[in-house]
């Protein structure tokens, strides 16, 4: 039989090699994964202004993703009163909603980017909340009205495949919240409500997804909290556009 | 005189040599890489590896990444562990398996993130899971520890091809018939506005007699891999004999 000494010997060698091989590894590594994290999130923002990109999203190279974001976006930290705390470049990629979420409701700091296309000019805001099992998060465009959706992306956590994972993995769903409004036609604030069995009023509202309720449910509450985080800084800059909505 | 008695040493010395030096890929390597393909596949005979091939094959490129993986670990798990297996203590055999396994998977993993961060998003949780993939810790404790490295090592490749091939199966149905794509190709189901399909059952703009084809959501959801490897496991054993009464 081996001797205890010779044992602890043995698996501390084995771990201290592995430990020193993988720390190496993941030092080297880093700076790359870092930056195809950055790419990652930067596409799911561009993914809710897709529609009025010059080519599909998909065809968009990494630098060039990159590029739109150093040249035509503008990044702001918000304050929960409406006030710009900072403006400087890459500001809104520092905030992490996941941690934000966990401060009490006054205290959060909101990003905010600013798209000035060809198409226009393109207010993105992030949004989380909770679905089925775990959190879910997306990105909201508003027109230059700021009222008018151009268009929204999400992701999740941990929804099911097939049910609430299919805010994600199902690009109709996500499709239907471009020209919706946040507001009714009375100037009532409504964000867009995911409705179940359909929407009713086609304004505001879009079709649910069968199977998958609570996480719908979720994607509603967080767009109605989560939006209405930003109207104090969005209504002064909005005046009384919210008056033309017909509905 | 002379030449007939050198001839009668060459013939006596040279069988000697010819047993003890085998073909580097002989029968018995081909029986370990075909054995696993089949009679003795690690998912439909052995029934291992179930919780990751639920998890992961609703999608087909996700699959193919994750056999991948398995494949690699599985490879070399086998050689490192047969390299060691002389000087690996019996008391802490276990631990010293579980550290080699889950350098590489770590290497995976990191490995991942810098090539393709989209798809270590998706199957972040599962490779981590590899870890505790019972096929993998089964080839250590059963052939590696026992066997010379280079057949341990093929045969951890076999048993990785085994386990990546079911895998793969298993993904080609649930996309095809659950999202009606194949690596995200669009093949079958009602053309919109989102998506185009190769074959269009749409009843307005594509073929009309087919229109009564729409893709079974029940395939994307975890329960339906159950089945197809059920169905999987049924089929095979309809046709391979040598299976029926083995467990």
């Amino acid at each position: 039989m081996e001797s205890t000494k010779s044992i602890v010997i043995f698996i501390g060698i084995m771990t201290g090699l592995v430990a020193v091989g993988l720390t190496a590894m993941r030092q080297s590594t880093n700076p790359i994964a870092k930056k195809n994290e950055d790419v990652f999130n930067k596409r799911a923002i561009l993914s809710s202004v897709k529609d009025y990109l010059e080519k599909p999203l998909a065809d968009y190279s990494d630098d060039e993703v990159l590029n739109i974001f150093e040249s035509d976006v503008k990044q702001y930290a918000l304050d929960m009163n409406g006030n710009v705390l900072s403006e400087d470049p890459g500001i809104a990629d520092e905030i992490d909603m996941a941690k934000e979420s966990k401060k009490p409701e006054g205290e959060r700091i909101l990003p905010l980017y600013v798209y000035n296309s060809d198409a226009g000019t393109f207010y993105i805001l992030s949004v989380r909340g909770r679905g089925l099992w775990d959190a879910i998060w997306g990105t909201v465009a508003l027109k230059e009205d700021l009222v008018t959706v151009a268009g929204a992306s999400f992701d999740h956590a941990g929804e099911t495949p097939g049910l609430g994972a299919e805010i994600k993995d199902n690009p109709v769903f996500a499709a239907q919240f471009s020209d919706k409004k946040i507001f009714d036609y009375n100037g009532e604030y409504k964000a867009v409500i995911v409705r179940k069995g359909g929407a009713r009023n086609p304004v505001y509202e879009v079709d649910g997804i069968s199977g998958a309720t609570v996480t719908a449910d979720g994607v509603t509450e967080m767009l109605q909290r989560g939006m209405k985080y930003y109207e104090a800084y969005l209504s002064p800059l909005r005046g009384d556009a919210k008056s033309d909505v017909k509905g | 005189m002379a030449d007939i008695v050198v001839d009668q040493e060459e013939k006596v010395v040279k069988p000697a040599p010819v047993e003890e030096k085998e073909p580097l890929f002989g029968a018995k390597e081909r029986k370990l890489i075909v054995d696993p393909l089949n009679d003795n596949n690690p998912v439909t005979v052995q029934v291992l590896g179930i919780c990751s091939a639920l998890a992961v094959t609703s999608l087909v490129v996700p699959s193919v990444v994750m056999s991948i993986a398995v494949v690699f670990v599985c490879t070399f798990s086998s050689l490192i562990t047969s390299i060691l297996r002389n000087y690996i203590p019996k008391s802490v055999r276990l631990i010293a398996q579980l550290i080699i396994i889950a350098t590489l998977v770590t290497i995976v993993e990191l490995a991942l993130r810098a090539i393709n961060f989209p798809i270590y998003r998706q199957l972040a949780v599962y490779i981590g899971l590899i870890i505790t993939n019972c096929i993998v810790m089964g080839r250590l404790e059963a052939f590696a520890m026992a066997n010379k490295p280079w057949r341990s090592m093929v045969d951890g490749f076999g048993n990785g091809l085994g386990y990546g091939a079911i895998l793969i199966i298993v993904a080609v149905i649930r996309e095809l018939f659950g999202k009606g794509s194949l690596m995200g190709i669009p093949i079958i189901g009602q053309s919109n506005d989102q998506v185009s399909y190769i074959i269009n059952t749409h009843p307005d703009t594509g073929i009309s007699w087919l229109s009564w084809y729409a893709n079974n959501n029940l395939m994307v959801l975890p329960a339906a891999a159950m089945f197809v490897i059920g169905v999987l496991i049924w089929v095979q054993r309809a046709y391979n004999r040598k299976l029926i009464d083995i467990s």
